[in-house]
């Protein structure tokens, strides 16, 4: 299904501060929603994952290709997962992030390099696990993040760690 | 050898650093303490230095037709918070974000201050309709975290803002 780019909300928008309902990964609205969130992600090259809130869906689903980015080890490749689950993460280590939705900050964000993600497949309902690390393992969290209501800026550790500074790729 | 607390203010440029600096290298100050960051384009200097100058020297020395610059002499103190915060607390980061507003720091400060909370590092910023507060954040012990939280959770809700505090896990190794 060939989708359709919708605007990236920028915070603050209720939206992007509340918990995202679960889905139905076979529902025709949810297929076209995943459509439209991959189509959204095609349309905003320097971001590697996007998340539904950012376009105003309160629905557990993400987006993400994070195997254009330099840092990227573990390459799923274009993938929109519904109702993502983390069931596993280890080995955590700090990196510079920013946010599609954040415009003009970025910050030193401390995330686990190795993860297991569970989910299922927009379409067919397809069961599906994800073992990401390096890039990709961090962009995927920042968007389960998005679907918990929360921004990178919610995990800063410490006042040093918010930068001004523009980043190269919005995770 | 005296103690003074300088600030430089300006509009940014190259070289901003590298020229206050060198004056005071010059007058055989040295800098303890600094901290440096850009306001709106604007760059904003703090440090504590030490040396046989006087401030109103100090002054002179710095003065650049585009800075803003102050110098006082302090007392020689280099802790600070004896009571509360310091060795004896407990690290908090606190962030807030949210739509722009008058009044964000006052009202969340006033919850901390409240229970002897005290803020040894903030940083906010303005991005679009975006306002965010970072905050270092030392508790008493004996403070009831959760109380603590419900109060600043009221408080975010109250601007509507969101707001997380959450300990800070440092690792000694």
């Amino acid at each position: 299904m060939k989708g359709t780019p919708r605007q990236v909300l920028g915070a603050p928008h209720p939206v992007l501060s509340a918990m995202a309902e679960p889905v139905d990964p076979t529902a025709p609205e949810v297929v076209a929603a995943a459509a439209d969130l991959l189509a959204t992600l095609r349309n905003e090259p320097a971001t590697a994952g996007l998340a539904a809130p950012q376009i105003g869906l309160s629905w557990r689903l993400i987006a993400f290709d994070a195997g254009r980015h330099p840092k990227a080890r573990s390459r799923a490749g274009e993938l929109v997962v519904a109702n993502p689950r983390l069931a596993g993460a280890a080995h955590w280590n700090e990196g510079r992030e920013g946010c599609a939705s954040v415009a003009g900050l970025s910050a030193d964000v401390p995330r686990a390099t190795r993860i297991t993600v569970h989910g299922h497949l927009p379409g067919t309902g397809e069961a599906v696990t994800i073992e990401a690390d390096a890039f990709e393992a961090r962009c995927i969290q920042h968007q389960l993040d998005h679907l918990d209501g929360l921004l990178f800026l919610d995990r800063v550790p410490g006042v040093l760690s918010l930068h001004t500074s523009l980043h190269s790729c919005d995770a | 050898m005296g103690l003074s607390a300088v600030t430089v203010l300006g509009v940014d440029r190259p070289g901003v650093i590298a020229a206050v600096t060198g004056s005071l290298a010059e007058c055989g100050a040295n800098i303890q303490d600094s901290t440096m960051t850009l306001l709106g384009g604007h760059v904003a200097m703090m440090l504590l230095v030490s040396g046989d100058l006087d401030p109103a020297e100090l002054r002179k020395r710095l003065g650049a037709p585009d800075l803003v610059v102050t110098a006082s002499a302090i007392d020689a103190r280099r802790h600070f918070c004896d009571d509360g915060g310091g060795p004896e607390g407990v690290g908090y980061v606190l962030t807030v974000h949210g739509p722009d507003r008058p009044g964000i720091i006052s009202a969340i400060s006033a919850v901390l201050a409240a229970d002897g909370g005290n803020i040894t590092g903030m940083s906010t910023r303005l991005t679009g309709r975006l306002y965010v507060l970072i905050a270092d954040v030392d508790l008493p012990k004996d403070v009831d975290v959760a109380a603590l939280m419900r109060r600043l959770a009221a408080v975010g809700a109250s601007l509507d803002s969101q707001i997380t505090f959450r300990p800070v896990e440092p690792d000694l190794l």
